[in-house]
């Protein structure tokens, strides 16, 4: 339990240090400390998992007294944030979020009075194979994210001179994101989960406002607001749950099993909550607001932390969703059907645009939406793809997001038309960026392995639609991130090389998250067998055994045939790539080129440079157009399943 | 390891390797008849049956030129998963696997034209990039489509050879229909024929291959034989169903799918992307999509 309370701790300690050193040098050596230990952490606990298991923790036999001021402590805290938003809230005239804290705060506070008091809560903590998962995430790439931001903010200071230096406050909230992630994912008792769940709105609310642009401001109320609807949904959800004497996840998913109706209002709730913290439709212009943060908080934000917290929880109650599905007003209803149409359109949506953060922000959005959609089914294929997907979208994305900014610092723009000839102006940048696309999409990598065994489970959900949905996404996919790698590997002549001036940080953080990614899509077969498999056995209880996991999950040939291919493919460009002995000649430009691949004899004599764009099919595939539509299909399904949900509790009582 | 275990890894081992040596030299016969059923439909004689061969042996002994150092390289990574993806194949696997693996090989071509940075390539690229986006929901439907009339397996040994069903074009005509319309991007020809054509009077210079020459052009041209045999296994993958009667009759219709897709060829010109895209997608949903629907309620009952 030490390790536990110590992996929460630990970040939070060294975020107040951090806010409290000013100098570059102390900041540089207390954070890579920090995150070396926080890692170190991580990889200990798993260590100690495979030696003995999963643990839950109960509180009540010897530290009761720990366990109620633990509690309070809570509480006040929460009082406190309540407090602040609605002060921000008034002063920034966003009275939604003012009413929202007004709201929801003194709901959970009566609550906890009134019935929460009364419920003995048995196992506040505990960890299985998933919050390992999410430990290794948080612990590793949360923290090479951390590193990299060191950097990043020199620069970034570097740019801003005129302003004060607020990094202490920057590193502050990084660090405390961590510590409230760990909270999540060791959290048993929900209230506590709320708790956790509450500060990484908070965290991200302050990151996304940082550099106080007018800008900045609307979209961190804008993201402040949308969360805090799914936090109230939380609250709801925990009121109701709470009403039937359990306070506790493990609690809430034995229910399941045994009453369906009555875990159907509340799942459906902290379903909701996670759709909104996970940027799904209709609440995905808050992630796309997040892109004006600074990089690595867009990094944090994506690919290891908050959003990841969405579908934590979506993925925690997926065995409940097996139980509620058989009827069509169920969570894994809204999960599915919110899911695939986010994945759909937010694909679409990514194809029209040129900024290379947005298309990132929007593929985070259609992979989460797919994440979704594979928790829904309830099923264990389902829930394998899903584990799948997190892990690889967390560092591959991660990576992505990093090469931005890093190539948005030397280049002077995030916009892909200007990252013409990167191969040739910084090749190892775009290097590790074409690893990245790749392993977004393309077969052998593991993201397409997740993509496969999801489009496998999805025909056993007995919901073609969704199915439907990812087919058309998965196609939309192959086409945004074409156009993008294709600009990668253009060779554009005489290009100066300048990626000398990278930040040291950044490049160990990208040359590890380079390392990452191939290591995940070599070994994720012993991934899958010695952490997903027995994950999904331990859900499902005595409904599955390891035999008729398999009949669910991909053949270990076809994993093994992957693990050969990528393997191929990456030892291929290593001794072949870029070795020519044939003569090169220019490159034909209808007869009026100059010979020096870049410009043309034009009218009049004149020479003229010719310069390539991308395609970006705005008759089609406008943001706006596919955004409206998405917005309109999720709203219409949150109406349909809350109504009726409304008038099944109202007429009958829970 | 027992028997019957070495019996069927020598049944995969001698069907991989008789589609890498007889898969070209097929293909290439097929396309010199493409030429010459060409050439009679527009009223000329013709090039003899055999002249891909010589083209292709030509190509070879040409100057060894190039626009930049690593152009080569994509295009024969593109010949090499053209030719994993058929022996994924024709080994029986997973019929996802090989639709992802042959998204790769194209990628690789696409990744080829992107890097000559010239300026018909590209266009020829993002073309191809439009055409897969166009196809590939179709290809996805048929697959799914097949796996639910053949006992729920993705195994194209499995889907082939599964005794206790029809044969699968009787209960998906219409995915046969979409396969076949989307066919038509897929062999290259006209009226989507838009990344690269083999009719001059309507090409961007050359396309996807304007900056391919000598080898490099060879080596497109057998990835393209390659390609052409597993397409038609897709389609015979339809009557296919273990009996020698539906063998022949599958053999019949991928030469008659064949001939088709050439006669389509002839009597249109090319069309705007602007129609492939819509086209590719409202077959995928009419034919596709609502033919799937019927199965998948057939199996798995009406209420949701």
């Amino acid at each position: 339990m030490s390790i536990v309370f110590s992996l929460i701790l630990l970040p939070a300690v060294v975020a107040v240090a951090l806010l409290l050193v000013k100098g570059d040098q102390a900041r540089g050596v207390l954070a890579i400390a920090g995150s070396i230990l926080i890692g170190a952490l991580s990889i200990f606990l798993t260590v100690r998992f495979f030696t003995s298991g999963s643990m839950t923790f109960n509180l009540n036999e010897n530290h009761e007294e720990l366990a109620e001021f633990i509690g309070y402590a809570m509480m006040a805290i929460e009082i406190i944030l309540a407090v602040v938003i609605f002060a921000l809230g008034i002063k920034h005239k966003k009275y939604l979020a003012s009413l929202l804290a007004a709201l929801q705060t003194p709901l959970m506070v009566w609550f906890e009075f009134s019935t929460g008091k009364n419920i003995e809560v048995e196992n506040a903590l505990y960890y299985d194979q998933l919050s390992i998962i999410m430990a290794l995430i948080i612990g590793i790439i949360g923290t090479l994210i951390c590193v990299y931001a060191l950097g990043y903010m020199k620069d970034f200071q570097h740019h801003h001179h005129d302003e004060a230096d607020r990094r202490p406050w920057f590193f502050f909230l990084l660090f405390l994101f961590l510590a409230a992630m760990y909270g999540i994912v060791f959290s048993n008792n929900l209230v506590w989960l709320y708790f956790f769940w509450e500060i990484t709105t908070l965290c991200s609310f302050f990151l996304i406002g940082f550099t106080k642009t007018k800008e900045a401001t609307n979209n961190s109320f804008r993201a402040l607001i949308m969360n805090l609807f799914g936090g109230l949904a939380f609250v709801l959800a925990i009121i109701l749950v709470g009403r039937n004497g359990v306070l506790e996840l493990s609690g809430l998913l034995q229910m399941a099993a045994y009453s369906p109706q009555i875990v159907t209002p509340p799942l459906i709730l902290l379903v909701f909550a996670g759709l909104t913290k996970a940027a799904q439709m209709p609440f995905n212009s808050w992630l796309l607001g997040a892109m004006v943060a600074p990089t690595p908080t867009s990094a944090l934000l994506h690919s290891s932390t908050m959003v990841k917290a969405g579908v934590f929880l979506i993925l925690k109650l997926a065995p409940a969703f097996m139980m509620t599905n058989s009827s069509l007003v169920s969570a894994g209803t809204l999960a599915m059907m919110v899911g695939g149409i986010t994945f759909l359109m937010a694909s679409c949506a990514a194809i029209s645009q040129s900024n290379a953060k947005r298309v990132l922000a929007y593929s985070t959005v259609a992979n989460l939406g797919l994440i979704i959609v594979c928790a829904g089914t309830g099923m264990p294929g389902g829930i394998w793809a899903a584990t799948m997907l997190i892990i690889f979208h967390a560092v591959t994305k991660s990576l992505l997001f990093l090469c931005v900014g890093t190539a948005e610092h030397n280049i002077g723009s995030r916009d892909i038309e200007d990252m013409d000839g990167l191969f040739s102006r910084m090749p190892r940048l775009a290097l590790f960026m074409i690893v990245g696309i790749s392993a977004m999409f393309l077969a052998p990598f593991g993201m397409l392995v997740s993509k496969w065994a999801a489009l496998e489970s999805l025909i056993y959900s007995s919901n073609p639609l969704v199915l439907l949905m990812v087919v058309f996404g998965s196609s939309v996919t192959v086409f945004y991130w074409g156009k993008w790698l294709g600009k990668m590997l253009a060779i554009v002549a005489k290009r100066e090389n300048i990626q000398h001036n990278v930040h040291k940080e950044e490049w160990s953080s990208l040359g590890s998250l380079v390392a990452l990614v191939i290591a995940a899509c070599i070994t994720f077969p012993a991934f899958s067998k010695r952490l997903v498999e027995p994950f999904i056995i331990s859900v499902y209880g005595g409904l599955l055994t390891e035999e008729n996991l398999q009949n669910f999950l991909l053949g270990s040939e076809n994993l093994y045939i992957m693990m050969i291919m990528t393997a191929v493919i990456l030892l291929l460009p290593m001794l072949f790539l870029g070795k020519s002995n044939k003569r090169i000649m220019p490159i034909y430009l209808a007869g009026a080129g100059l010979n020096d691949n870049l410009k043309f004899m034009g009218s009049m004599q004149k020479e003229t440079e010719f310069s390539l764009r991308n395609w970006y099919m705005e008759g089609y595939f406008a943001e706006k157009r596919m955004n409206l539509i998405g917005i309109i299909a999720t709203v219409l399904v949150m109406v349909y399943i809350f109504s009726s949900v409304a008038a099944v509790v109202f007429r009958g009582g829970v | 390891m027992t028997v019957m275990e070495f019996e069927s890894i020598m049944k995969i081992a001698a069907a991989v390797v008789a589609y890498i040596v007889f898969a070209p030299l097929l293909g290439g016969l097929l396309a010199g008849i493409d030429r010459k059923i060409t050439a009679r439909m527009q009223g000329r004689f013709g090039p003899p049956v055999l002249q891909p061969f010589y083209d292709v042996l030509k190509l070879l002994e040409k100057e060894p030129i190039t626009v930049n150092a690593s152009q080569d390289f994509f295009v024969g990574c593109s010949l090499l998963f053209m030719i994993i993806t058929g022996c994924m194949f024709f080994a029986g696997l997973s019929l996802l696997l090989f639709i992802f693996s042959l998204t790769t090989a194209s990628m690789f071509l696409v990744a080829a034209a992107y890097s000559s940075n010239s300026p018909y390539a590209q266009i020829g690229a993002e073309r191809e990039l439009l055409q897969m986006m166009a196809y590939e929901p179709m290809v996805l439907i048929a697959a799914i489509s097949l796996y639910l009339v053949k006992g729920m397996s993705f195994n194209i040994s499995d889907i082939a050879f599964f005794e206790e069903a029809p044969p699968g074009i009787i209960l998906l005509p219409g995915v046969f229909v979409g396969f076949l319309y989307i066919l038509t991007i897929k062999f290259r020809k006209s009226p989507f024929d838009l990344s690269m054509s083999h009719h001059a009077h309507q090409e961007l210079v050359k396309g996807l291959t304007t900056e391919f020459s000598g080898k490099t052009l060879a080596m497109l041209e057998i990835a393209h034989w390659y390609e052409n045999i597993f397409l038609l296994g897709f389609v015979f993958l339809f009557f296919s169903n273990g009996t020698i009667l539906m063998a022949v009759i599958g053999v019949i219709v991928c030469l008659l799918a064949y001939f088709l897709e050439v006669f389509i060829d002839n009597v249109n010109a090319r069309m705007k992307w602007q129609f492939a895209l819509n086209s590719a997608w409202i077959v995928a949903l009419t034919f596709g999509a609502v033919n799937m629907l019927v199965v998948y309620y057939r199996l798995f009952g009406g209420g949701v």
